[in-house]
Formats: structure tokens, C-alpha cells, sequence
């Protein structure tokens, strides 16, 4: 079955550049095929959920959208994918220049631990501009967190080693770092799995923040969380182990969870398998 | 509260802004040869090693320049780190071919039977050869001189490193075992010229100055050897899950018993492989056994009385104290050295394949 | 009316004759360790105490035991010093480059390479470093140095013709203790966390700019722990020093002459076979110094490990 594209009726898709824009991409590692001809696009400054079962590809398939699935030596992919039209596998395209404009939030917060917040939060800033100015530095820090909804937290405290704050608050930490770049895209691979409900209930809140700003790709093992967040749903699936992941069908948000066109995604999301 | 979003940086700027092609670094290698060999040939000649001094440096300057201009800052900079890292390496790499170049070249011209079946007790009639150029003497002596001394001090130190290792993760929990962990911490530093002051001094003291013997110097290696055998063997025993334990202890089986029949042999690989490294770190010492067992020209099998030589011991003075001629003193020397760097080249690579090969499956 | 509980103390289950003899041993040897090594300390202060304080007519030269034995703890130290100073940045950087830069491959055999270089017995060096380093040195660096550097100390005096040098002594000693520092710091750069390293390059770091985030940070106390333990390796190292150095009564600090201080252990080697008398006590309280200095830098090294990994406990 071909993948299923966005249905285009309601949504702000019509009219607007998809930010990005996935073309028959197959992932491989080495020899196996891990994730097989996804197409899909992503509009800017919306909020996207990958859901499907463990192991069905939607992390890869996320990390292959900044190029990070590379750090696994001899990943590879066919097919190509779209950053506001530029192609990021195209030759001569550094994943080092993909990574400055697609920014990405991991599962297990991971603020740079000999650092302090203050720090974390320009890590990315200082690796791009040549030289910023105490003011400069102090503007996008307190923007940054500010945008992170972290700020009232932690004005305070600056100066304090980042791996001090707790779980809920790193994450955010590592939002900030994240969008203090001003990045196209932001991906967020679980990013609430390894927190608590409190934490998880403020995080979902930043994103509805978030998505004036940046369009956010999230994968998540937690439907409500997928149901509650985003305007848009692309359920993975996998056949059997050793298989290739795939999309089986992505649509609006509601229509998925409630009227999906595909007999395996309301076995899914009525949580027959999974 | 800044609400207003900066504007987003250069993102004009395409993704694929700057790469170098892959010839440009190999032509700037090749430049940086030939400008290095032609530069140093014409002011003093061939000097290989300044020629890849100045070749080096020339090369590391030059791209990162380029990486500077077609790529930018920071790549250049990435680029710059690659090639010291590299340039390092092969450095090091220099001096370790030279070692074992010229340890073989050396040493294959007594690589002879007299070498292995004779002692330096040489008669007149071979002191008139030797001076004719002919290879005369051997180093058997040196050899039983290392294999008795050797097994002497692994007999001091295996059961006693064992045992210790066994101690501290089966039964140690209190302040007895922290202060024993520090202190085989400091046993791994102590210099080993220092060991053998030691055993000389112990020896000195029940038996008199001036004693020289093998066993002194078995008592001085197994200084040295100990902590070694502690180390590895106390890491190996605690890889062994404590599942295994706890299953024979329920089955009824005594805390002894387990140990010896479950504990031990589920570690004995990596024991052994530990083992292995302690003798190949003493078996080349020669500071301890200068001071301890000296040094004979005679095959000597009593480790309780004379002096005894070892392989180490023999090939440093054959080297400092090569007699007339020198040349076959010397040679003599690089020998045993050639001798030696086998022996521990063995006993290393011996250690890395048990280590790999004999690991039970199931542990990591 | 219930009974109060009366809790009994649990009774140690019974043990056979052969556990605790079992137990007796490894204890005994456990001890025997302790015993040892305060034996080392007691036994060299006893013999040694009449090398210090003994009669100096008694002994050759005329010197007092801190005239005696002050140029060799400054050769000692000096030697050492200059052989981390050359060995530290390469350790490091092979250390990077076998665990960050190699291809995964080739980095295992890399590693066993450079490990078999601790290997090499000191004797060999020693003879390798005077047959091949001395007089490549001597051809090639030390005339040109002498000729162009001589204003500042360290390059000052006659230019050795024969190559045995300090300088020759600190390189070859760089080489031996090179493996020790390379090995520790390797094993701690490839136990920084996936986590931070992909925290780094997600965020468009380089190569280069990744390690300098999450790689060093997290490495640092390794590094220097591990090249605290090679200065104490060095601190001790004898027969390379004793073949290859050229040794004079005094302090030198010029690194391209013949006239050198002699190192503690080196001392001891080439004079021990032929001393007697209290010459020999003076000697083993020479050893008895090195040992002391030894102990600091090893327990120097000790508490920076154990302290230094504050960045890590993220």
C-alpha cells in the first residue's frame, strides 16, 4: 500500500511550503533495511507525532531527519529528503550544517554536565557565531529560557551546574539549548518518557508554546500524549521482527484516533496490539 | 519579556556552502613533501627526520588554510585537530617500529645454538676466537637464571594475590579491606629498584650484608608481581555474577566450596590471562636483580646461595661490560634482548587471546 | 496479654572446619599485603638509617646525606618532569585518536600496538635508546640547538657528541611512560556517555567541537590521574637512565650536555654492585627518598582520580 499522504482539506497545508518534505526515504544500516519508503511532509510551525509499536522505525526515521542516525557507522539512505527545499542528502551537504538548522530534544535529558545553565544553554550559540558579546549572550539566554517556560525557575541561579535541576526542568534546559539556535525543526525523540506526569503536563504545554514558533516532529510510545499535542498523527508499523518499518497511514490527528482508514492503526490505537 | 524573535541566522546561507573536494588535501600533502625534502636537502642534506618535521608542519598550516578559505572557521578547525591527532600518532608509531627493528636486526646474528646451549664460562681457547671476531658464549645460564626466578617469585606471588583478591570481594567489608586495597594501590608504585632494595635488605638482615641470591630475587619480582595478580584478579573475580553465588549457596554449598568450585573457575580465564601479564611485566626487570641475585657467568640452579644471572641482568652487562672485543659483548647483548622482547611479545599476545577466547560465554 | 516479642539474635550458622580455614587464609594474606609494605617502609629506614646518619668518613666522598642525595632527588625529579612534560600531549592525542578518529577496526589493534609497548623491558629501551636515539640526536639536533638556542639555559654548554644527554634520557623515558597515560586516558574517553556526545552533535557541533563539549570535560581527572601515575612510573625508572645518561656530581640544568645529575635509581644501579660498607646503607636510604617520593605522586594521583570526576556524576 502507498503511504499515505496529508489530507489536505482542512489544514493550513495548502497554502504553506512544507519546512519538511520526505520523498520515498529508505534507511538502511549496512545491509538491513530498517525503515522503508516513507513520504511525507511536515508543515512549518505545526506539531507532528510519529506513534506505532517499539521497534516499528519511528526513532530512526526521526534521526535520520538531522542526520543523526550517521553516528551508528555505516547508516545509509535512499531517497531523499527536503529542509525548506534544499535537499539534506544531497553531495556535498556537511550533516553538520543539517544539525545547526534541525534542532533535537532526546529521551534521557542531557544537559552537558560540567557546564552550568547558563553555559548549556549557549553551548550551541557559541559553536556557531564567532564572537557574542556578554549582552548578546545574556539576551539569548534569558530568551531561550524564557521560551522554555524555565526561566523564573532558574534566573537565579545561572551560574549553577546544569545536571543540579531536576528531571523535568533538564528537559526543558535542553529545550532551551535547543531552540536558542533558532532552528528550523524541532525533533523530540520521547522526550517525556523519562519523566513524571507534573513534568510531562509541563512539557506538552511548552509545545503548544513551542509551535508558534517552530514546527516540532514528536515521536511518542503514549497516545494520549500524541492525541493531546499535535495536529497531525503518521502511525508506524512493523510486519514481523526483522522486518522493515513503515508508515501505514498519517492523517489529522482526530482522524486517526477516531475514524483511521486502516484496520492495523485502529488495532493500535484501540490498543489491541502494542 | 522579549517576545519578538530575532531573525534566524544566515539560514540563506545553502546547506551545501563550502566543501572541500577531496583532491585539494592529497595536492597539498604532495606539496608539502616536496617542498619539505627540496627545502632541508638544500641546506643540510638528507635529513629525513627534519624533512617530515618541516613536511608536517608545512601540511598542517597549509590546510587549514584552504579549510579556512573554502570551507569555514570551524571546519578548518575540525580539520587542523584531525591532522595533529594524526600527525601525533604516526609519531609514536616511529619509535616503536625503530624498537623492534633494531632489537631484530641486532639480535638475529646470535641467533645461534652456542647462544642458546652455553653459559659465559668460556675457556681460554674460545677467549683466543672470540678475539679473532668469532661468536663465543651463550645465555643458558641467564635463561635458568629467569625461568627459577621467575617461578620463584610466581610461587610467592599467585597464591598470595589470589588469595588476597579473594578476599577482598568474597569476605572483605570492613577496614581491614579498604586499608588493603590502598595499600596494593601503592604496591602497583613502588619503583622496582626499590623492591629489590628491599628484599636485599630483608635478606641482609637474617643472613648478613653482601647476599646474593636467586630467592632474594624471586622475593624482590614477587613485590612487583603481586599487586599486579590483586589487581586483575580481583576485577575478574567480581565480574562473576552474584547469581552464580547465590544459586550455589542455596543449593546448600559452602561458602568455601563455592567459591573454589563455582567463582573461581567461571574467572579463570581472565585470572590466567592477568597472571600472564604480571610475568611478562617482571620477567624483563633488571634493577631489582642487580641489587639482589647479581650476576655469574655460571649456570647456577640453586636459588638459595651464589649469584644468579637472568636474561635482562646479563644482556645490560654484556652491553656496559662487553670485554675485548666489544663487538661480540655486544652482541651478545642485543641477544638476549632479541630473546627477551619474544619472550614478552608472547606472553602479551598469549594473554589477549585468552582473554578473548576463553571468555565463558554469558559474561561480558 | 500477649507476650512482648523477644527478638532473638540470629545465630550465625555453623561452619565447617574447612570454611573458616578458608576464611583464615585469604584473611592472613590479606594481611600478609599490609605487613609487607609497611615491611618495605621499616626495613629500608632500619638498614638505611646508617647511610643518613652514619659516620660520613665512613663513606666515599665527604658529603652529608642531604649533600648526597639532593642532586639526585633534583636529577630524579628533573628527568621525570621533562620525560610527562613530552609524553603527556602525545598520549593524549593518540589516546583521541585511537578512541574518536580511527576507524573502529583498526582503533583495537591500535590500542594492543601501543599497550605492547609497556611491555618492552626497560633494558632494551635503555640499549635502543643509546644505540639509535643518541647519536641520531646528537647528528641532527643537539649542534644545531647549541648553535641557535644557547641563550636560553636549558640549551646551554657543549653540545654532546655522544648523545647522552638528558634530553635523549627525558625522550626515551617519554616513550616508556607514554603507554600507561595513552591506556588510562583511551579507556575514559570512549566511557564518555553516547548521550553527551549526541547532545553535542545534535546541536551541529563538529567532530572536533564534540569532543571539546563532551569528550574532555568528562576526561579531564582520567588524563590527569593517568599521567600522574606515568610521572611516578618515571619517577623510578632505572636501567634506561642508567644506560643512556651520561652522570656528574652536581645540579645541571642544561638538557644537551654530557654532564647530567644522576637520577636515584639509576645511582643506585650503576654503584650498588661494587659498594660496600656503608656506602651500601647510604644507598638503600637513597631508596628509601625515591620510595617516599613516589608514594606522594601515587597518592597525588589517587585523590585527583577520585575527585575528579565531579563532571561526570551528571
Amino acid at each position: 500500500m502507498p503511504a499515505q499522504t496529508a489530507d489536505t482539506t482542512h489544514s493550513e497545508v495548502t497554502s504553506v511550503e512544507p519546512v519538511i518534505s520526505v520523498k520515498n526515504l529508505n534507511i538502511y544500516y549496512d545491509k538491513f533495511l530498517a525503515v522503508r519508503d516513507v513520504t511525507m511532509e511536515i508543515a512549518p510551525r505545526s506539531i507532528t507525532a510519529l506513534i506505532g509499536p517499539s521497534g516499528c522505525g519511528k526513532s530512526t526515521f526521526l534521526r535520520s531527519l538531522n542526520r543523526m542516525h550517521e553516528v551508528i557507522p555505516k547508516a545509509r539512505v535512499d531517497g531523499q529528503v527536503f529542509l525548506n527545499g534544499e535537499g539534506t542528502y544531497g553531495p556535498g551537504v556537511d550533516p553538520v550544517t543539517v544539525r545547526r538548522r534541525v534542532g533535537m530534544v532526546f529521551q534521557r535529558p542531557n544537559p552537558f554536565p560540567t557546564m552550568s545553565i547558563y553555559e548549556n544553554v549557549v553551548a550551541g550559540m557559541r559553536l556557531n557565531a564567532n564572537r557574542m558579546s556578554k549582552a548578546e549572550a545574556d539576551e539569548v539566554v534569558e530568551r531561550s529560557l524564557v521560551g522554555a517556560n524555565l526561566w523564573d525557575e532558574v534566573k537565579d541561579r545561572l551560574d549553577n551546574p546544569g545536571s543540579g535541576l531536576s528531571g523535568g526542568q533538564q528537559q526543558r534546559l535542553c529545550i532551551a539549548r535547543a531552540i536558542a539556535v533558532e532552528p528550523e525543526v524541532l525533533l523530540m525523540d520521547e522526550p517525556c518518557s523519562a519523566l513524571d506526569p507534573i513534568s510531562t503536563m509541563a512539557i506538552e504545554a511548552l509545545m503548544e508554546q513551542l509551535k508558534d514558533r517552530f514546527a516540532i516532529v514528536i515521536v511518542t510510545h503514549n497516545m494520549q500524549q500524541a492525541a493531546r499535542v499535535s495536529e497531525r498523527t503518521a502511525f508506524f508499523n512493523i510486519d514481523g521482527p526483522g522486518q522493515p518499518g513503515h508508515i501505514v497511514e498519517m492523517d489529522l490527528t482526530e482522524n486517526i484516533f477516531s475514524n483511521p482508514r486502516e484496520k492495523a492503526t485502529s488495532d493500535y490505537v484501540t490498543g489491541r496490539f502494542g | 519579556m522579549t517576545a519578538t524573535m530575532s531573525p534566524p541566522q544566515s539560514h540563506a546561507s545553502s546547506l551545501t556552502t563550502g566543501k572541500m573536494p577531496s583532491w585539494v588535501p592529497v595536492a597539498i600533502c604532495v606539496l608539502s613533501i616536496v617542498v619539505g625534502v627540496v627545502g632541508v636537502y638544500s641546506i643540510g642534506g638528507f635529513k629525513w627526520g627534519w624533512m617530515a618535521i618541516v613536511a608536517a608542519h608545512l601540511y598542517l598550516l597549509l590546510v587549514t588554510i584552504a579549510s579556512r578559505v573554502i570551507e569555514d572557521r570551524r571546519q578548518a578547525t575540525d580539520r587542523a585537530m584531525r591532522t595533529v591527532m594524526t600527525i601525533a600518532f604516526t609519531t609514536v608509531t616511529i619509535p616503536l617500529i625503530s624498537v623492534f627493528w633494531k632489537v631484530i636486526a641486532e639480535g638475529a646474528s646470535r641467533f645461534d645454538r652456542k647462544f642458546f646451549t652455553g653459559s659465559m664460562r668460556i675457556t681460554p681457547e674460545d677467549m683466543l676466537a672470540q678475539m679473532e671476531g668469532a661468536q663465543v658464549g651463550g645465555a643458558l645460564h641467564a635463561m635458568a637464571g629467569t625461568l627459577i626466578i621467575t617461578a620463584i617469585a610466581g610461587i610467592i606471588s599467585v597464591p598470595l594475590g589470589l588469595l588476597t583478591a579473594i578476599y577482598l570481594v568474597e569476605y572483605g567489608k570492613g577496614k581491614l579491606a579498604s586499608a588493603v586495597t590502598r595499600m596494593v594501590d601503592v604496591m602497583t608504585g613502588i619503583p622496582s629498584i626499590v623492591a629489590g632494595l628491599f628484599a636485599y635488605a630483608l635478606f641482609e638482615l637474617f643472613l648478613g650484608p653482601g647476599t646474593r641470591s636467586g630467592l632474594s630475587g624471586g622475593v624482590a619480582l614477587s613485590l612487583l608481581m603481586t599487586p599486579v595478580v590483586v589487581r586483575s584478579s580481583e576485577e575478574m573475580i567480581r565480574l562473576v555474577p552474584n547469581e552464580l553465588r547465590e544459586a550455589s549457596l542455596a543449593l546448600g554449598v559452602a561458602k568455601w566450596r563455592t567459591i573454589l568450585k563455582v567463582v573461581l573457575p567461571t574467572a579463570v580465564a581472565g585470572i590466567l590471562t592477568g597472571i600472564t601479564l604480571a610475568i611478562a611485566r617482571v620477567i624483563g626487570e633488571t634493577a631489582p636483580l642487580l641489587v639482589t641475585a647479581g650476576v655469574a657467568q655460571d649456570i647456577n640452579l640453586n636459588p638459595f646461595s651464589g649469584r644468579m644471572t637472568t636474561l635482562p641482568v646479563f644482556s645490560y652487562y654484556e652491553y656496559v661490560q662487553p670485554g675485548v672485543p666489544p663487538e661480540t659483548g655486544i652482541a651478545r647483548a642485543w641477544g638476549a634482548a632479541m630473546m627477551l622482547v619474544m619472550i614478552v611479545a608472547v606472553l602479551f599476545t598469549a594473554a589477549r587471546i585468552m582473554s578473548h577466547a576463553l571468555k565463558p560465554k554469558g559474561l561480558k | 496479654m500477649s507476650q512482648p516479642v523477644v527478638q532473638e539474635k540470629t545465630k550465625k550458622a555453623p561452619t565447617s572446619v574447612p570454611d573458616r580455614l578458608f576464611t583464615r587464609l585469604s584473611q592472613a594474606s590479606a594481611v600478609t599485603i599490609l605487613v609487607l609494605l609497611s615491611g618495605v617502609a621499616f626495613f629500608l629506614s632500619v638498614v638505611g638509617w646508617s647511610g643518613i646518619f652514619g659516620d660520613v668518613e665512613g663513606m666515599s666522598g665527604s658529603d652529608t646525606f642531604l649533600e648526597y642525595v639532593g642532586p639526585l632527588v633534583f636529577g630524579t625529579v628533573y628527568a621525570a618532569t621533562l620525560a610527562l612534560v613530552i609524553a603527556t600531549p602525545l598520549a593524549f592525542a593518540v589516546a583521541l585518536f585511537i578512541s574518536h578518529y580511527a576507524p573502529r577496526r583498526l582503533a583495537q589493534t591500535l590500542g594492543y600496538v601501543v599497550d605492547l609497548l609497556a611491555a618492552i623491558p626497560s633494558v632494551v629501551f635503555g640499549i635502543w635508546g643509546i644505540t639509535v636515539v643518541a647519536p641520531l640526536l646528537s647528528r641532527n639536533v643537539y649542534p644545531w640547538a647549541n648553535d641557535n638556542l644557547s641563550f636560553i639555559p636549558f640549551f646551554s654548554g657543549t653540545a654532546s657528541t655522544s648523545g647522552r644527554t638528558m634530553l635523549t634520557t627525558g625522550i626515551v623515558l617519554a616513550m616508556m611512560i607514554l603507554p600507561i597515560i595513552t591506556a588510562i586516558s583511551r579507556e575514559v574517553f570512549l566511557q564518555t556517555p553516547r548521550l553527551h556526545e549526541e547532545a553535542s552533535l545534535a546541536l551541529g557541533a563538529t567532530k572536533w567541537e564534540m569532543i571539546r563539549q563532551a569528550v574532555i570535560p568528562y576526561g579531564r581527572s582520567g588524563v590527569i590521574s593517568g599521567a600522574m601515575l606515568g610521572l611516578g612510573r618515571a619517577l623510578g625508572e632505572t636501567m634506561a637512565v642508567a644506560i643512556i645518561l651520561s652522570p656528574s656530581d652536581g645540579y645541571f640544568w642544561s638538557i644537551l650536555t654530557n654532564q647530567n645529575s644522576n637520577t636515584i635509581a639509576s645511582n643506585i644501579a650503576l654503584k650498588f654492585p661494587e659498594a660496600y660498607g656503608l656506602d651500601v646503607n647510604r644507598l638503600i636510604a637513597t631508596g628509601l627518598v625515591l620510595f617516599l617520593l613516589s608514594f606522594g605522586v601515587n597518592m597525588l594521583a589517587r585523590r585527583v582520580a577520585n575527585s575528579g570526576f565531579s563532571g561526570a556524576a551528571g
